[in-house]
């Protein structure tokens, strides 16, 4: 039993032995010095996991009674963690190195955090999914404020963890409310216990759970940490914020309301739908003021997890489709953008305030193109990938018969393409005389500007089969 | 063989149009011209060969889309043949004759490129044109349709430097866009009632299409004569009838061999060839076929009378133009439809020739084209002065009569059969429009012998007039120019005595010209006289042949039957003509002025084309410019754009604002921010949750 238990969480095992490993290495070596060596390991272990689990056989398998499911939804999601972690790691090396901040902590807790993500997206009972989201937290507070010598950096992880706590107490709050009502944390037995008739206090339970994780996940009205948190934070930290633990959150969120609450569609997502209205239209407004890229990207992901919501709450299969098809995208188009924001310097000095790329198109033709393509595929230009993802999670809602919630993310999605496309504009048609930035960019940087550009015009062909994947996934989950 | 006439034009525009640069101007012209000549040999070889069965080539699939399929396809039959060698014979001459015409054209700059370009456009008005002429279906006719329209504003404002040249090519695709929308509308009900759009089962529904009404705007119609009606509005602004016609005499602004081509032989007779090509379906319209008279007589009568006084040597022509193709419509309308196209072969002939003439002289007398400024140029162009005689005698109708009855074809120029017998028919349909256009066209032959031979005293005859150099200068055009002529004054001289029994005089031969079998009239006649139940039997059969006529139309034979003075009546009037003009303009060259002054309303009237261009200024174009210009300046600007740029540059930028300063940096104001939606969130969950 418990042979057939551990085989499951295998991965997750063989990740966490590496972190520990990694810091003992570290700690009896020579520290900082192999800072890089770990790195390069971390991320290399992080692919192969992913690969290894992209590969593993189809099914479903639960392990501990249910409180891990390893399902191709768990799959999915774990795939798109580990590879995007990998990747934002393996382009943060420079940046990291050059600004002396390149501790061998970083990747481990890059590492470890990625194991408690695993934990969540395969979470199938109250503790399991509380266990993996306070190791995924733990681990990006201390990471927000890896640059301790800068007041903003420990400002940010000051505060995620404060506002963190809270979103956990909520968080927990209502997990007790749902044992209370449902007299399990399993998921299984929640889904169960609640057959035909619903008590009040396991939907507070189930609302307080669900804005726990909408903290996460940065969805309005509990996401004001996520400018601050993106601006302080190095900027590798923030690439890794926008994409891993968002993927992870919104895994998680999907399990629970599936999973657990599958009976009370009707009642979350009219929740979620709020969330993904608020958010969407918070995150499009607010962003037009921003003059640091920084922070427009932190809107700019609040703004896409409005979308994403959308998907899940169309309480369908395929608003999980879309949801997943969605953040896979997003996280793709993340990446490139983020390589492109850690290349973004002036002297040595990193520059966030977007007016410096200002005639950029003179200088850097080829990665003003890039950053084109990827700002036109953020703001859901067709052809480009983000406007099918956009498209999806609409669909989904259309179908779902939330015409209303579809219309009001058209909108939004107009008002949010003033910012990405002012940044086109300002590449391409900005007045600037001088030179604002270096044209120095590390190869790694380069090679995941120009791929996940590359992505983004190429998919249109069939999106590399990834909605078949993402069926699968929906099919698992929502049954 | 037919794929060759049809895609060879296309071939050419294509290489002309975007190879030019690689084949280099001269192997453009060359290479167009070539193309369109052997299309035009294998044209003949068709026309010549063909025996007057109906043949449907199938090229490829074209449309599929519901219950409607459709090939695009090739249909031969006489109609076809007799167009395609009106089409590709008039277009592979106009092609030589530009290849003179066109060289050093006074509205280019040295060094400027156009004449790749204006093959180009020849060659693809061509292609459209035998595309229009060759369609097996509905659809297919409308894009060759479409195509020469294209292909026509192109080359109306060829001169796109000259703003009149523009307003007149805009103006010719708007007018002619109101003509398409009826013709759009007839193909949609015709579909919407036969559910096909192809020729064959349009043709064998018309019998029910008669017993069938249709809704349509404010009443019910008869669903055939509605179509038809439909399809003739079509017709009316391709050919310019009236109140459609406005477009014609500025289409003059394009270069002459243009105005050959398109505006006189080939794309403004499409509307004619419609007509015929519908006669299934016009058969069982008698309302509609009445309207066509009746406009087709006031064309005729209308034009001529504005082209008694018009002193522009091309717009003359052109109103000569508007009005023969009133008489085509007329002999169409009355059910002679042979009667039609006989007089569209022989008119491309002799209107192309006069067009390529008056082009001559215009590049004699160095780009001058008012008629007041020639004169006595008969022997500084000899050759151009015959071909253009020849052309007049043609168009005035000159010719022996009574002769057929001693020769089997009456002697006379084309035009003297042709039109006689559009005049003999409109008396033979024996009905009141029938009569009315009968009279109409007697006078208006008279006015077009006036106005044709005034045009030739006034250039050829009489005083030097304008500019003495340009006199001086005046010079033979060369032999690219005049072959053309040649050829066509053959056509001219000839075409109407060799087609006159296949056409009109010998009811046998036409039949078999056509196709048209003769058991299958005797039949439907027979059957038009027992009962309904023979109609039923008809219905389904497409009739065959290239064009049919029903049991009851006998306008044929009565027009033969008609009595002398009817006979007789367009010679008179064309010696009346031909004599005023020349008491007005050779006798006594001061009376004109004299019956201007003493009639000054008509003069004017007619001088400003019966204020036709002032009227629709008042009633649509200013009214359209106002609407236009209210919903631009009120309705897009002021409300659109308005509250756009409201939204977007008021309300957005407040909420941003407020939206940032909410961010204030404090975690308790988070923490506050996440307390309130968790009351919302709870609250809302209270309130609208599906619990009890």
């Amino acid at each position: 039993m418990l042979n057939t238990d551990i085989s499951i969480v295998l991965p997750e095992i063989v990740l966490a032995l590496f972190a520990m490993a990694a810091l003992l290495f570290g700690v009896y070596t020579k520290k900082d010095k192999v800072a890089g060596p770990i790195l390069w390991a971390t991320s290399a272990v992080l692919a192969a996991i992913g690969i290894w689990i992209a590969m593993s056989p189809a099914g479903t398998h639960t392990a501990f009674n249910g409180a891990f499911v390893d399902d191709s939804f768990a799959r999915f999601a774990k795939v798109t963690i580990l590879l995007s972690a990998a990747a934002v790691l393996l382009m943060s090396a420079d940046f990291m190195y050059r600004r002396g901040l390149l501790r061998f902590e970083y990747p481990i807790l890059v590492a470890l955090s990625a194991v408690g993500m695993m934990m969540m997206v395969s979470a199938g009972d109250l503790m399991a999914l509380y266990m993996g989201l306070e190791l995924q937290s733990l681990a990006l507070y201390v990471v927000a404020a890896l640059n301790r010598d800068s007041l903003k950096s420990t400002e940010a992880g000051l505060k995620y963890f404060v506002l963190g706590a809270l979103s956990s107490g909520i968080l927990l709050y209502g997990a007790s409310l749902v044992y209370g009502f449902a007299g399990s944390t399993v998921f299984s037995d929640i889904i169960v216990s609640a057959e035909g008739h619903i008590p009040l206090g396991l939907l507070f339970g189930l609302t307080f759970v669900i804005m726990g994780l909408a903290f996460k996940v940065s969805a309005v009205p509990f996401h004001m940490w996520a400018p601050d948190v993106y601006e302080g934070s190095p900027t590798p930290v923030t690439a890794f914020f926008a994409t891993a633990p968002k993927m992870a959150a919104m895994g998680l969120f999907a399990r629970v309301v599936h999973d657990a609450f599958g009976m009370a569609v009707a009642d979350w997502s009219q929740i979620i739908a709020l969330l993904a209205v608020a958010s969407m239209f918070v995150g499009s407004i607010a962003a037009i003021g921003q003059r640091n890229i920084k922070r427009l990207m932190a809107y700019s992901s609040i703004t896409h997890m409005g979308f994403a919501l959308m998907g899940l709450a169309a309480g369908t299969a395929l608003g999980v489709q879309a949801m997943l098809v969605y953040m896979v995208i997003y996280v793709t188009m993340n990446i490139g953008t983020f390589a492109f924001i850690m290349s973004m310097e002036k002297d040595g000095v990193p520059v966030t305030d977007i007016s410096a790329l200002k005639q950029y198109s003179k200088h850097e033709p080829l990665r003003a193109l890039a950053l084109l393509l990827l700002m036109f595929s953020l703001a859901g230009v067709p052809p480009l990938l983000g406007f099918f993802g956009k498209f999806y999670v609409l669909k989904a809602a259309v179908d779902a018969n939330m015409t209303w919630l579809a219309t009001a993310g058209a909108i939004a999605s107009v008002i949010g393409a003033f910012y990405y496309l002012r940044i086109v504009y300002y590449m391409y048609f900005g007045e600037n005389e001088e030179e604002t930035l270096d044209g120095t960019m590390a190869p790694t940087q380069w090679v995941f500007l120009m791929a996940s550009a590359a992505i983004m015009l190429l998919g249109l062909v069939n999106m590399f089969g990834v909605d078949g994947y993402a069926a699968m996934a929906a099919e698992a989950l929502v049954k | 063989m037919l794929q060759t006439i049809l895609f060879a034009p296309l071939i050419g525009a294509l290489i002309a149009g975007f190879g030019w640069r690689i084949i280099g101007e001269k192997g453009a012209q060359v290479l167009t011209t070539g193309l369109l000549f052997l299309s035009a040999l294998l044209s003949w070889v068709v026309f010549l060969t063909f025996d007057g069965e109906t043949q449907h080539i199938q090229i490829l699939r074209y449309i599929e889309s519901g219950t409607l399929s459709t090939d695009w396809g090739i249909r031969l039959d006489r109609l076809t043949a007799i167009m395609l060698i009106v089409v590709t014979t008039v277009s592979s001459l106009v092609h030589l004759y530009s290849m003179g015409y066109m060289e050093d054209d006074p509205q280019w700059d040295e060094g400027q490129n156009y004449k790749a370009r204006f093959f180009a456009y020849l060659s693809f008005f061509t292609f459209a044109m035998l595309a229009l002429v060759t369609a097996d279906n509905l659809v297919q006719m409308f894009f060759g349709w479409e195509g020469v329209g294209v292909a026509s504003y192109l080359l109306i404002g060829f001169y796109y430097k000259k703003p009149s040249a523009n307003a007149a090519a805009i103006k010719a695709f708007v007018v002619n866009r109101v003509g398409d929308f009826g013709f759009a509308l007839g193909i949609f009900g015709l579909f919407y009632l036969t559910d096909s759009i192809k020729m064959d089962d349009v043709f064998a529904a018309a019998p029910a299409l008669a017993e069938t009404n249709l809704h349509f705007l404010w009443a019910d119609w008869n669903a055939a004569n509605l179509l038809a009606v439909l399809l003739f509005i079509g017709a009316m602004g391709k050919s310019a009838q009236l109140f459609l016609h406005t477009w014609l005499p500025d289409a003059m602004e394009g270069p002459t061999p243009v105005s050959a081509l398109i505006h006189a032989a080939t794309m403004v007779t499409a509307g004619v060839f419609l007509v015929c090509r519908m006669s299934p379906l016009m058969e069982y319209a008698p309302q509609a076929t009445a309207f066509i008279v009746v406009i087709g007589a006031a064309t005729a009568f209308a034009a001529a009378t504005i082209g008694l006084v018009q002193n522009d040597i091309k717009r003359v022509i052109a109103y000569s133009t508007m009005s023969q193709l009133g008489y085509m419509f007329v002999a169409a309308g009355v059910g002679a439809y042979g009667v039609a196209m006989f007089h569209l072969l022989t008119h491309a002939f002799f209107k192309a020739m006069l067009f390529l003439g008056a082009g001559s002289v215009i590049t004699a007398m160095h780009h001058e084209q008012d008629m007041r400024n020639y004169g006595n140029l008969r022997k500084k162009i000899p050759l151009t002065f015959y071909a253009m005689l020849i052309g007049t005698l043609a168009i005035t109708g000159v010719g022996i009569p009574f002769s057929g009855d001693l020769f089997g074809v009456p002697i006379g120029f084309a035009g003297f059969l042709s039109k006689d017998a559009i005049i003999e028919s409109s008396f033979g349909a024996q009905t009141g429009v029938g009569n009315f256009a009968f009279w109409m066209l007697v006078i208006a032959a008279a006015f077009t012998s006036f106005y044709s031979w005034r045009l030739m005293f006034m250039t050829f005859w009489g005083k030097a007039r304008g500019d003495a150099h340009a006199h001086e200068h005046a010079h033979e055009s060369p032999m690219t120019m005049l072959v053309p002529l040649g050829v066509l004054a053959l056509g001219a001289a000839f075409s109407g005595m060799v087609w006159y029994n296949s056409f009109f005089g010998n009811h046998e031969k036409m039949l078999t010209f056509f196709g048209i079998e003769q058991h299958q009239v005797e039949a439907t006649a027979e059957g038009a006289s027992e009962d309904t139940t023979s109609h039923e039997a008809m219905a389904g059969i497409a009739p065959k042949g290239a064009i049919f006529m029903g049991p009851e139309n006998e306008v044929i034979e009565k027009a033969h039957q008609s009595p002398a003075w009817v006979k007789v009546s367009p010679f008179i009037a064309m010696v009346l003509g031909f004599v005023l003009a020349w008491y007005f303009y050779i006798v006594n060259p001061a009376a004109p002025r004299r019956l201007a002054e003493v009639q000054p309303v008509l003069y004017r009237f007619l001088l400003n084309k019966w204020y036709f261009d002032e009227i629709y200024d008042v009633l649509i174009v200013r009214p359209a410019f106002a609407i236009g210009r209210f919903l631009w300046k009120k309705g897009d600007m002021g409300v659109i754009d308005g509250s756009i740029n409201g939204v977007a540059m008021r309300i957005i930028p407040f909420f941003t604002r407020l939206a940032g300063r909410a961010q204030s940096g404090y975690v308790f104001t988070y923490a506050l921010s996440m307390v309130i939606g968790m009351v919302i969130l709870i609250s809302w969950m209270a309130i609208g949750g599906g619990a009890e």
